[in-house]
Order: C-alpha cells, then structure tokens, then sequence
C-alpha cells in the first residue's frame, strides 16, 4: 500500500520519528534508532565544550545522509532564545526544519504557547520548516497552522512522563481540524501507547524517553516500530463500530 | 587578542572564525558559529575578522528529543 507521509515536499519513509537524548551512549543510539527504522531524528543545539574536547560527535554515528536531522530549541523558555537555537541550527544543519519548544514551567515542562505561536509566525515567516510542540488543545492547534506550521505536535502527555495519549478526543478534534499532518510528541510510555496515536489518524509520533528509558532500548525501539505500522494500517483499515452486544462472526446455518 | 568562545575567555593570535575553530580542532562543516548574537554564514568562516572583546558561541548537535 503507497502511504507515504509527506510534509512541505519532504517524504518521511517512516511514521516514527525518534529522539537522541537520555542514551547510554552514542552506539547504543544508533543501534536503536536503527531498529526503530525511524528516518527523522531529533537532536538538541548545545554549546561545544572547548577547553574538555571530546573527539565523538553524535553524526559520527548517525549519518546526516541516511537520517534526517531534526533539531530542537529544547530547553528554550522565551521567543528570543527560541529563535536564536533555530537559527543556529540551520545554519549548523543541513535542513531548514526545526522542533520549536518553547517551554513554559520548568515541573510540567508545558509549551508556553503564546510565545510558541509568536515563534512559529516568525520563523515561518523566515523560511523555517516548523514544526512546533504544542498542548492537545485544538483552538492552539488550529493557530499554529494558520500562523505557517508545517505540522503541529501536540503533547500526548508531559514530556517523559510515559502517562500515554491522555486525551484522545482532544486529539481526534485536533485531527478532524487539522489541514497540515498532527504528530503526537511527547507522553508515549509503552508500544500500545503509540499505537493507539496513530489510529486515531496521527500522521507520525515521535518517541524519546519510552525507547531510551526502556530496560532495553533497542528492544523497544523494534516494538515501537511495528506499533506505528500496526496502528497506522489499522487507522487506514477503519476500525468496526463499538457495539454493547455480542455478534456472532460464524454462520447459525449448518449448525446440528 | 582576547574575547569570549562559549562564556569563557579566550585568547588567541587567530584572526578569523576559520582559525579558531581550526585552533580549536572543529570541524566547520558540524558547528554553527554566532558572534555577537549574530548568526555567521559558514562561507564567511574564512573571511570574518574577530575583534578585541567580541562574544563568540560555538555550537553543534547533541542527544536530545524532547525539552
């Protein structure tokens, strides 16, 4: 079947998107994002430490080539700094794509999405491919849109938090609404978790922490690739209807 | 000359970002460099002067997914 995701002309050939952050170390990362058959990873804009050099470099072992880069503003809590990490990151990438967080509280790490919604307008405007990480709340989400979001993220839960999709109708309006693709970033814990995002019709999630935090990462990472094809070919399927009573799948005639 | 390179002083007898990331043993083509806040082309590596004094931040991709 030819579903292939596609946003802004880019084609994603997988619907998983992956994170890099809170692994062991650099191979056991990219022995995970290569089990999870995820071709967008995100990354992190940090300073480089100049006076401990380390030799390793995260794309030394993921190839820019074979993966797509995603880089985040993680950690940013105004415009100012968000759009200082974004432009950075074109300019240190090779992608005008950025995650834009623009974090509000430090405990829920919930987006601040008055000041996600200023980013957003302003780096669309710039020619940024944006991509922002929202709340499930659809009125935000339908802004984001219309101020030049290539896609909306919205949470699933608090970052890290594993609690899983947590408002499931919320998403479905945003999904009903929505003219550019949804990703569920943030709050998957287990595969089911991820399943259940894509057949409410998500276009793609992006999982960290579940994969990374798991006793065995690569492990985990395999299982959440079969999850997303699982629930992405159950969304295209079209699931039965709910009903409160039983009904008989074999034939009543030919019976003794 | 002396300035600053990620917060920290910095002195060097380098003149341009070039030089000071070749000093520094950074490979241009995985950093982004920002001087004075402003975000610095990567073609203008080789002719961008430092001066006395500026604020430079070099930058590259680390592990990270969410926040």
């Amino acid at each position: 079947m030819e579903d292939t995701l596609i946003i802004r002309g880019i084609e994603f050939k997988s619907r998983l998107w992956v994170g890099t952050g809170k692994y062991k170390d650099f191979e056991e990362t990219a022995k995970a994002i290569e089990a999870s058959g995820a071709d967008v990873v995100t990354v992190a804009v940090r300073r480089v430490n100049i006076i401990d050099r380390k030799s390793e470099n995260l794309l030394d072992y993921i190839d820019p080539k074979k993966y797509k880069i995603l880089p985040n503003t993680a950690g940013c809590y105004t415009v100012e700094d968000a759009l200082r990490y974004s432009r950075l990151a074109r300019e240190a990438g090779v992608s005008d794509m950025i995650k834009l967080e623009v974090i509000g509280d430090e405990k829920t790490l919930f987006p601040d999405t008055i000041g996600l919604l200023k980013a957003t307008e302003i780096l669309a405007e710039e020619g940024f491919i944006v991509f922002p990480y929202t709340n499930d709340d659809p009125i935000m989400a339908k802004r984001l849109e219309d101020a030049g979001a290539a896609a909306v993220m919205p949470l699933g839960a608090p970052i890290g938090s594993g609690l899983g999709i947590r408002n499931p109708y919320n998403i479905k309006i945003i999904l009903e609404q929505a003219k550019v693709p949804i990703l569920v970033d943030a709050g998957v814990g287990t595969a089911s978790d991820a399943t259940i995002a894509m057949e409410l019709g998500c276009d793609a999630v992006l999982i960290n922490t579940a994969i990374a935090g798991a006793k065995d990462p690569i492990v985990m990472a395999e299982a959440m690739k079969h999850a997303v094809i699982a629930g992405r070919l159950a969304y295209l399927a079209g699931r039965i209807q709910k009903k409160l009573y039983a009904s008989a799948s074999s034939p009543i005639e030919g019976m003794l | 000359m002396k300035f600053k390179v990620n917060g920290e002083d910095y002195r060097t007898e380098r003149k341009t970002i070039a030089g000071l990331l070749e000093e520094l043993n950074i490979i241009p083509e995985r950093v982004a460099v920002e001087v004075n806040l402003k975000v610095m082309k990567r073609a203008d590596f080789k002719d961008y002067r430092l001066n006395e004094g500026d604020s430079v931040e070099i930058v590259y991709f680390v592990g990270g997914g969410q926040y």
